[in-house]
């Protein structure tokens, strides 16, 4: 209370529009939380806001009865996963390229491989719907793992280019008098060297895959392959009139991408912005 | 070294599962779709080429037009509405407040949620019986019952504030970053003058984080071009297209029944002909800008 006393009215009115940020950006999500506990009848009546009066966790097992609402979180990890390591190869091997190699044309390849930054992935969607359909690929967790792999591309050259130049060429020359070779030099010493580079695309690739709607709604329909996100747009469709099971699915898609947040919140932040600051 | 260093065999290599890839999925279709913008085409059918008659439907088309005026709503809602807060909340918090790392943390949650969960919460904040209404109740507003999202005029601002909503804390990080990575010499020389937290800002602050305004303007701007899926979760352009944007509409024109590929491909073209178009126009006045500042500090510092 003391500290509170010696507080100067600019000071004050600077914690006030800090602190009333906070409550608008955590209110909606409190109140998520909430209402993914609580029964129509609490919701919509003795109980708004306040927390659970007893808590409902059979929303949670409703949604994963009834709405496959598993399968689709399933999916989404797979397709998840699968794009994070097609980024991470493709991406490292590319970077090695246009990075430490000497060749003609090097910078103007790099060049090309920014375009990627700038395209809206909106262009692309009939296009590789049609290629899709004609290899039958469509309703298939490849149907997702290959456009999302492909646009987070760019910016995991861009994060990557970002931390290879920190790596001093020393190592590599002196690998080289060794007889290493080129292959060698990039798995044994290129790659170990940019684990802390990987773990940033990861988290980018991981936060766009994960969130994404508009391949996943358009490519992967069939239930066996949709992923959590299109499975929660359809959620009203199910339970029209009960929320709890929709906050319960929101909570189930949410979770995983909090968690990663909470655990490594600089990583995450940074992994997000580096390429704005950058680019 | 430089013999290892430039094996072409391996160059190919490394090089030809990305290029592959990105070709396939990013390059090419853009070509293929520019074709597609020529014809009429249902993707059953054979395509029949009609030339620029897609486009001129286009540019004719009321719910075309409409999609893009709300497009530009939102980009401009962006630029004068959150980058303003999101810039005061990051001088706030560089200026040095207890619990610094707490506020980065909490504003920076919602950047990370996904948009269709963020869209789902949002529309049940604005259902008939939603947060909103029982807090406008709360206030004294007895029967609060407006259904946010299905109103003609309430619509695109109640699609507006989450779009808002979920990126402050994006651009709040990106100011933060730019003020600290600016030399803390320059603000012990002002505090030293006497100068206050507001002269401070506008004189010293605002004018060095100009190039990550900048950056922050530009992904605003071209980013709300391609906002869906908050429009496509809260309202789906509706009602009567008076929340439609630039994606959700050619969505629909593609994939629902109707299937009008070839129209649906001119509005991707002209999606993107309107985000290149916009990336030149804020570098054209980025540029023209800092000329007009110059002048103004000679003038100041002269007269000192």
């Amino acid at each position: 209370m003391k500290k509170l006393s010696k507080l100067s009215p600019g000071r004050a009115v600077m914690y006030l529009l800090l602190s009333a940020w906070a409550f608008i950006q955590l209110f909606p999500l409190y109140w998520m939380f909430t209402f993914s506990l609580k029964s129509n009848q609490e919701i919509f009546g003795e109980n708004p806001v306040g927390l659970p009066k007893n808590w409902l966790w059979s929303n949670y097992t409703n949604v994963v009865e009834n709405a496959h609402m598993l399968t689709y979180f399933f999916n989404s990890v797979i397709v998840t996963v699968a794009s994070i390591a097609v980024v991470s190869v493709f991406g490292m091997m590319a970077t090695f390229a246009l990075t430490r190699m000497v060749w003609r044309g090097r910078g103007a390849m790099r060049m090309f491989y920014m375009l990627g930054l700038s395209i809206p992935i909106h262009a692309a969607l009939l296009p590789v719907f049609i290629m899709l359909r004609d290899m039958k690929l469509l309703n298939s967790h490849l149907s997702l793992v290959i456009p999302y792999s492909a646009f987070a591309l760019s910016m995991a050259i861009l994060i990557f280019i970002g931390f290879i130049s920190g790596i001093p060429t020393e190592l590599e020359e002196s690998a080289c008098l060794d007889g290493c070779s080129i292959y060698g030099i990039f798995f044994r010493i290129i790659l170990p060297l940019m684990r802390p580079a990987i773990s940033v695309v990861a988290i980018f690739t991981f936060l766009q895959c994960w969130n994404e709607l508009l391949f996943a709604s358009t490519y992967a329909t069939d239930w066996h392959y949709r992923t959590i996100t299109v499975g929660i747009m359809e959620m009203t469709g199910q339970f029209r009139t009960e929320w709890g099971p929709i906050g319960a699915g929101l909570m189930a898609a949410t979770l995983p991408t909090l968690l990663t947040y909470v655990l490594l919140s600089d990583k995450v932040r940074s992994s997000l912005v580096l390429g704005a600051v950058k680019g | 070294m430089d013999k290892v260093m430039s094996d072409k065999k391996a160059v190919v290599i490394f090089l030809l599962p990305s290029f592959i890839l990105f070709c396939a999925v990013i390059i090419i279709p853009i070509f293929m779709s520019a074709g597609y913008s020529l014809t009429e085409w249902d993707g059953t059918r054979a395509k029949v080429f009609i030339g620029l008659q897609n486009y001129k439907e286009l540019f004719s088309s009321p719910v075309f037009l409409k999609s893009m005026l709300n497009s530009l709503i939102i980009a401009v809602a962006s630029v004068l509405i959150q980058l303003p807060l999101s810039l005061l909340l990051a001088l706030c918090i560089a200026h040095g407040v207890k619990g610094e790392k707490f506020f980065i943390t909490v504003f920076f949650i919602p950047v990370i949620l996904a948009s269709v969960v963020i869209g789902q919460l949002w529309a049940r904040i604005y259902n008939q019986n939603g947060l909103l209404n029982l807090f406008l109740r709360a206030l004294g507003d007895k029967d609060a019952k407006t259904a946010w999202l299905g109103g003609m005029k309430t619509a695109l601002p109640a699609v507006i504030v989450p779009i808002l909503w979920q990126y402050v804390g994006y651009h709040m990080l990106l100011f933060y970053s730019g003020i600290r990575s600016i030399s803390q010499d320059i603000f012990e020389a002002a505090k030293i003058d006497g100068a206050s937290f507001w002269r401070t800002c506008s004189s010293i602050t605002i004018p060095l984080l100009k190039p990550i305004i900048e950056v922050s303007v530009t992904f605003a701007v071209v980013g709300s071009m391609k906002t869906y899926d908050l429009v496509k979760v809260l309202t789906n352009g509706g009602p009567a297209s008076a929340s439609e944007v630039i994606t959700t509409l050619l969505v629909r024109t593609m994939f629902y029944p109707g299937n009008r590929y070839g129209y649906g491909s001119a509005m991707a073209i002209a999606l993107i002909a309107e985000c290149f178009l916009l990336y030149l126009a804020l570098g054209r006045i980025f540029r023209e800008k800092p000329e007009k500042l110059e002048k103004p500090l000679k003038d100041e510092r002269s007269a000192a």
